[in-house]
């Protein structure tokens, strides 16, 4: 048996790579074939995919220990994945978890004896304005509760066929989404919850007009255009997109490529989810746009794992413009412009959203930032001179040609123009997508999705920074409040300390390991938190954090490590009170955290006996 | 055709050549700056930070950062040691590390850098004490991951200059880790003939060469006599 299954195997692997082209750098690929067919990827897999590839089995071993999603053991037919956000968990995220625990009779990263289900938390999937959620292998399941929990695994037993999943689910279960959700290519039960549509993005659009009017100008124009406009890069760090793309452009070159980052990781951000799902023809067109201004006839979409579901509809949206004549070749009839799109699918690694370290997955390695300089636009995708923009952006630049950068211009403030799309999620009544223009303060926001009693709001996920109600009235923007776009409200009853530990946590699992500050100054951080939160922490360890987290800024080597420390440092700035109420000092120079009977528990068990001087009913 | 040009490292003028980084370009001046993942002869890979420097005000890693005309470069701060300090401590809590039991003691670069920096004593972060495997399965050659600081030295070593590829990075994170290409090393083709297992290729007491333990008596190794980083300061020394 184990020899004729050994045979089926070698014969999977010889096609999965045939089908590839035994292209190593198409390994990405590969491996989520194989983790598909044979639900995890184990030693003997990995040396067969290496021979075959003509590599080694520890740089297969490297890929499959450093994504989420790639496992080595294998899991359910059926991978039940509970999305572990602050924002889930305050939505009863847990109970959620112990439903599903007992209704599989599985702990977490069990999978069942009859190899159906597997359960594993995994962190952000991009669904916190309908949290609690889920996603059974790539389908999402939203708003659970724990009836709604039970009543999925009965389901899923019946029917324990994921192709058929959605249709099933959707028969008996609950409604479909709104929008193109309800497409029969998407299907799910996702929500757009489009509150408030803005100028720019969900303004009409004739769609590919922004490309027609781009085709009448020569790239030099097309760069000079979009820089007028301001546009700004919509992933946080709001890098002039036009002085981007005229980076890429400049290095003499026979290939160049444009990557669309569409691996919206950070926890509390979903509106690339929904500009996916609504707007797809927008972002293509803005590629098209940016690949001729730039010069480069490949293109990729780097689609993060989680919104695997939106891949069938993502690539329908592409055949469409390639029958319309917008991708392919000789593009609107411009002889020369040849351009096309392929998306590479991601595996579960939230560091992989940095440009150089999707670059690398990309190009089939383990997704660890390259050290810069070269930077992309130099040296990007196999060597390359590379443009990497986020999906917001580049659907920005396709309305900034159909309406020219004096329109775009006049939006939003001096150094932001243009509107940003939020994700609003937490403790309030509207959560969901909403346009505004920059400029707009937090104040306004929380009275618009309707929030009460705020506390704190974290303005760009834990990324970026934690404000209090004395901070209210600053604006959103690269003047003030710059954001990728997620605002997470939490209400004056929310522990704020534990949601600071939880993000933590998020930073220590996705740190990829590189650089020494990040691999190891988190976990410390982590540490001497949960000091603080046992009530057992000393002035003097207030200083250890500001230390540790000014080393971790000083020294990372990419933007992960050197925003890990942000929720801790924001909310000591803002919020002193919380952390001052929990810090006492030591009283004769004994340290409070030292807990001798915990510490004689593991000499007890030891030594099989109780501790004759400090267990005072102690006998012989 | 080599272009040179100068820039300033804490205050003195260096000689650069274009395509030098900012360390090539320090060591060829005689200024030692700190280092544990780099190593003549490597490709520098900017891991473990040590040699964090401030250009113009920014940090970067010197052994990567290329030098660039005109700039300004800050090395030996208060700050800046400060940070190094800071990562010296990581590594040495992060693993198990005895230095009075460790074979590899005074031969050590962790051990040495440690010295340099000034640390002597405990410091104030918690001992992460992992569970890490050893493999003494190669006749000549022992892994003791208990030492291993993740600088990656062995695998660019064997991957770039031996063409034999022997390990990898596995995992991430804090359980980012060494992998070797097999189960054990007694499997793969290491040898002591490789660049890999040359004594000073692994900066601390994880690769060590079976047979030779305690050869050369403490007191009269590598870092016994004088501080890390000595032999290229001795270059400013001498006459040009």
């Amino acid at each position: 048996m184990p020899a004729a299954a050994t045979q089926t195997t070698t014969e999977l692997v010889a096609q999965v790579c045939g089908r590839f082209g035994h292209d190593r750098t198409r390994l990405m690929d590969m491996l989520w074939a194989l983790q598909k067919a044979l639900r995890g990827i184990d030693k003997a897999t990995q040396a067969l995919l290496a021979q075959e590839l003509g590599t080694r089995r520890v740089v297969i071993e490297g890929m499959v220990s450093f994504y989420a999603f790639f496992t080595d053991r294998p899991t359910g037919r059926l991978a039940i994945r509970l999305c572990d956000d602050v924002i889930d968990r305050h939505a009863g995220m847990e109970e959620i978890s112990r439903t599903l625990q007992q209704e599989l009779g599985l702990g977490l990263e069990q999978t069942s004896a009859d190899g159906l289900f597997s359960l594993h938390h995994t962190p952000c999937i991009g669904l916190s304005d309908q949290a609690p959620a889920l996603l059974v292998n790539e389908v999402p399941v939203t708003r659970l509760t724990p009836e709604r929990a039970r009543e999925l695994i009965r389901w899923l037993r019946r029917n324990p066929d994921p192709a058929g999943l959605a249709q099933t689910l959707v028969g008996d279960f609950a409604p479909l989404g709104d929008g193109c959700n309800a497409d029969p290519l998407i299907h799910s039960l996702v929500e757009n919850q489009i509150r408030l549509p803005g100028p720019v993005l969900f303004a009409e659009h004739r769609p590919f007009s922004g490309l027609q009017a781009a085709l009448q100008q020569s790239p030099a124009q097309l760069i000079a255009e979009l820089s007028r406009s301001g546009l700004r890069g919509r992933g946080g760090a709001g890098f002039p997109t036009g002085r981007k793309w005229d980076f890429t452009h400049r290095p003499p070159a026979e290939r160049r490529y444009l990557i669309c980052n569409a691996d919206e990781g950070e926890p509390g951000t979903f509106k690339d989810r929904v500009l996916l799902t609504e707007k797809p023809d927008l972002l293509i067109e803005g590629m098209v746009i940016a690949a001729r201004a730039i010069g480069c006839a490949e293109g990729i979409i780097y689609l993060r794992a989680e919104y695997e579901y939106l891949l069938a509809w993502l690539e329908n949206r592409l055949a469409a413009a390639r029958a319309a004549g917008w991708l392919g070749q000789a593009i609107g009839g411009v002889q020369g412009f040849d351009f096309d799109i392929r998306i590479q699918m991601g595996a579960g690694a939230y560091v992989c959203g940095e440009e150089s370290a999707l670059i690398s997955s990309c190009e089939g390695l383990r997704g660890e930032p390259k050290n810069r300089p070269p930077f992309p636009a130099e040296r990007g995708y196999l060597g390359c001179p590379t443009c990497v923009d986020n999906v917001e952006t580049l659907a920005c630049a396709a309305r900034i040609f159909a309406e020219g950068a004096d329109w775009f211009r006049a939006l939003g403030t001096e150094q932001s123009s243009g509107s940003k799309l939020l994700s609003i999620s937490g403790d309030c009544a509207r959560p969901g997508v909403y346009e505004v223009e920059f400029g707009v303060s937090i104040a306004e926001l929380l009275a618009l999705v309707g929030a009460e009693q705020t506390g704190a709001v974290l303005v760009g996920g834990p990324s970026g920074q934690f404000i209090g109600a004395d901070q209210f009235e600053r604006r959103i923007g690269f003047e003030d409040l710059p954001t990728g776009g997620a605002l997470l409200i939490f209400n004056q009853s929310r522990n704020l300390l534990q949601v600071v530990n939880h993000y933590l946590d998020f930073f220590i699992d996705e740190s990829c390991g590189y650089c020494t500050p990040c691999r190891v100054g988190t976990v410390f951080m982590k540490k001497r938190m949960e000091k603080l939160v046992k009530g057992s922490a000393e002035p003097s360890d207030l200083d250890y954090l500001k230390n540790l987290g000014a080393t971790l800024r000083a020294s990372s080597r990419c933007g992960l490590g050197l925003t890990a420390p942000n929720p801790v440092l924001s909310t000591m700035e803002h919020f002193p009170m919380i952390y001052s109420a929990l810090v006492k000092p030591p009283k004769d120079g004994q340290h409070a955290y030292f807990d001798i009977q915990a510490a004689l528990e593991e000499s007890r068990h030891l030594a099989k006996r109780r501790s004759m001087i400090y267990d005072v009913d102690y006998e012989n | 055709m080599n272009q040179t040009f100068e820039f300033t490292l804490d205050g003195r003028v260096i000689r650069a050549e274009r395509g030098q980084s900012i360390m090539q370009a320090a060591d060829g001046a005689g200024v030692y700056i700190p280092r544990l993942c780099d190593v003549e002869g490597l490709e520098p890979e900017g891991s473990c930070r040590v040699c964090t420097v401030k250009v113009n005000g920014r940090f970067a890693a010197a052994c990567t950062q290329p030098a660039e005309a005109g700039a300004v470069v800050e090395s030996e701060t208060a700050e800046i040691n400060h940070h190094r300090r800071m990562l010296v401590q990581m590594l040495f809590h992060e693993g198990n590390h005895l230095c009075p039991i460790c074979e590899a003691s005074g031969n050590c670069e962790l051990q040495a850098m440690a010295y340099r920096l000034g640390i002597h004593q405990p410091t104030r972060f918690p001992y992460l004490q992992p569970v890490r495997p050893m493999d003494a399965s190669h006749p000549d050659i022992m892994l003791d991951y208990n030492r291993c600081i993740r600088c990656g030295r062995c695998i660019r070593a064997s991957a770039d200059v031996d063409g034999k590829h022997i390990f990898d990075f596995v995992g991430r994170g804090i359980n980012k880790q060494i992998g070797i290409d097999a189960d054990y090393l007694a499997e793969t083709a290491a040898s002591l003939d490789d660049l890999t297992f040359s004594p000073g290729l692994c900066p601390v007491g994880c690769i060590l060469r079976k047979g030779q333990g305690f050869a050369t008596p403490i007191g009269q190794r590598r870092f016994d006599q004088e501080p890390i980083g000595s032999d290229i300061e001795r270059k400013r020394e001498e006459p040009a």
